[in-house]
């Protein structure tokens, strides 16, 4: 399968002095969804900025679906559709105008890119809106909106910068579910997002940037599979019995009725239920405490920090 | 095909400017109606009936061409250094950066899109001017190819003044300290020849000089230089405005981190 992205020895060095990059190499394969992520100022914004034309590099080497951004600069930028993590819209243009124009600037004829811009705007719930000026939508709309334009020239890669920051759970769902869609029809998408949750839930592949080195390269089972520890809180009928004990597991008590217990990935749940029900305790329901991958990401991320100090 | 393409994008971005100033026509189009009238019935009217003939016309009629040209000249660079400064303000530089638009086609739209403002606003103040006065058109070749090649000079002024800018300030300093007393003093008001010899050369530094002069001749078939040497001049400052222009686009100034 071909690559839809290939970074090689990528370095950023700002007129400040500060290095944002430190010469990091990637690959995206065609059809993936693939998260990077990193804490702020890791370089993850740096690494699109590059890619989307937005910031200078340095040096090093950017292909999307093999055109070199460098040298074959327009094919390359016609594969690509970009959706910042800032609203960069005329906020005082109409919603359609938008649309149309971001095609038109692809080259797009006004009339197929009059037709997407309906098919594009439909989709994402603002076929309604679109004579309003982009500045009375709400902050669900305006995201849905810089979807809408980016995908109105109808790249093969897709790069999402926190699309779906301040957007509350129930928009956040449909999101997921069209760009899952649009992952399925083709379109390869890089996703960056601060909900680990979505990253966990969406993409397939998934990279952590930190300090402008790229510190995990794998597959998201992969890379969960390295976590040996989960938490689990358990919810409890009655109050708990005075001397509970649950050998084999570390176990706290969170209230009366709710106890937290780790489990070891290679110990499995069945024993805990097990003795839980020998010593007369019905267990009502049971979450995880926190994100798997959250748990995974901060263990890296000091682990880099540990390595950086000691270094 | 790749012409049809740039040529696509090219006409989305002067679209877009046109529509631009077109909406916000109370700012963009009816405030230089109002002034133009304004010194039409002042500096024509009242004080010019006192002055008398200047270069073989009315004064009215004189100033008239100048007055035209001055509303070019401020609109066609107020258009692009607050459009694109705006552009960049907002943002919405990214989706120009992100598609595959040669720096050249981004330079041309915003320049096509100054000179149409500018152009819009010299039509609207020549047909006010025929309310005060009668103009006939001694060159037409000339004053067109005046008026555009103007617009076209001071739309490539405004996008260099945008790239500079960082604040709405750095945006009014170049219109209100270097090309308002520049055109002041660059013969729409009087002729050079009625300023004492050291003031006619130091004129003759001003290129609004050549431009309004240019534009005169064309209608009034009169000027204080040479029409060759004031479109060679014109010329000139466009082709070292926009290769200048071209530079900033291309190391990204003011737009690319």
């Amino acid at each position: 399968m071909a690559n839809a992205l290939v970074l090689e020895d990528l370095n950023k060095t700002y007129a400040n002095g500060f290095v944002a990059l430190k010469g990091i190499s990637l690959e995206v394969k065609e059809g993936d969804f693939f998260a990077l992520l990193g804490p702020n100022g890791a370089g993850k914004s740096t690494t699109l900025g590059i890619v989307s034309s937005l910031v200078n590099k340095t040096s090093g080497r950017v292909k999307i679906f093999g055109f070199d951004l460098e040298t074959q600069t327009a094919d390359a930028k016609k594969m690509l559709g970009v959706v910042p993590q800032e609203f960069n819209f005329n906020a005082f243009e109409k919603v359609i105008d938008i649309v149309v124009t971001q095609a038109g600037f692809y080259g797009i004829p006004k009339r197929i890119a009059t037709e997407r811009a309906e098919f594009y705007l439909r989709k994402l719930g603002l076929w309604e809106k679109k004579n309003q000026s982009a500045r009375m939508l709400s902050g669900g709309m305006k995201r849905r909106l810089m979807i809408a334009r980016a995908l109105v020239h109808e790249p093969k890669l897709l790069i999402l910068d926190e699309p779906t920051a301040g957007v509350d759970i129930e928009l956040r769902r449909s999101m997921w579910e069209f760009l899952r869609e649009i992952n399925a029809q083709g379109t390869t998408i890089i996703l960056t997002t601060h909900y680990l949750e979505e990253a966990e839930s969406l993409c397939r592949n998934i990279a952590i940037i930190d300090k402008g080195n790229i510190i995990e390269n794998t597959s998201m089972r992969s890379l969960l599979l390295k976590l040996n520890t989960e938490t689990f809180i358990l919810d409890l009928k009655d109050e708990l019995p005075d001397a509970l004990a649950i050998s084999g597991y570390a176990l706290r008590q969170i209230d009366a009725r709710t106890i937290e217990v780790d489990v070891d990935k290679n110990t499995g749940l069945n024993r805990v239920f097990q003795q839980l029900a020998d010593q007369g305790v019905e267990v009502m329901s049971m979450r995880n405490k926190s994100n798997r991958l959250e748990e995974l990401f901060v263990s890296l991320v000091e682990k880099n920090l540990e390595m950086k100090e000691l270094a | 095909m790749r012409g049809q393409l740039l040529f696509t994008a090219f006409w989305t971005i002067l679209t877009k400017e046109v529509r631009r100033f077109t909406r916000i026509w109370v700012q963009t189009l009816l405030p230089p109606a109002i002034t133009m009238t304004l010194y039409f019935i002042i500096f024509g009217n009242l004080i010019g009936s006192r002055i008398g003939d200047m270069g073989g016309f009315a004064y009215m009629e004189y100033i008239a061409p100048g007055l035209i040209m001055m509303s070019v000249i401020t609109n066609s660079y107020g258009n692009v250094v607050s459009s694109f400064f705006g552009t960049k303000f907002q943002r919405n530089i990214e989706e120009l950066l992100v598609a595959p638009i040669p720096n050249w086609v981004i330079l041309a739209g915003y320049v096509a899109g100054g000179a149409a403002r500018g152009l819009a606003v010299g039509v609207i103040v020549t047909l006010l001017s025929l309310f005060f006065t009668n103009l006939s058109i001694h060159h037409f070749f000339i004053t067109l190819s005046t008026v555009i090649l103007t617009a076209i000079v001071f739309s490539l002024g405004g996008f260099i003044n945008a790239v500079y800018a960082n604040t709405f300030d750095d945006i009014s300093i170049v219109p209100t300290f270097i090309l308002t007393p520049l055109t002041y003093l660059g013969g729409v008001f009087y002729s050079i020849a009625l300023l004492p010899g050291f003031w006619q050369t130091v004129s003759q530094f001003n290129p609004i000089l050549y431009m309004v002069n240019s534009f005169r001749y064309g209608l009034l078939g009169v000027s204080d230089i040479n029409i060759g040497f004031a479109f060679m001049m014109i010329i000139g400052f466009i082709l070292v405005l926009a290769a200048f222009a071209m530079h900033l686009l291309n190391t990204g100034k003011g737009i690319r981190h």
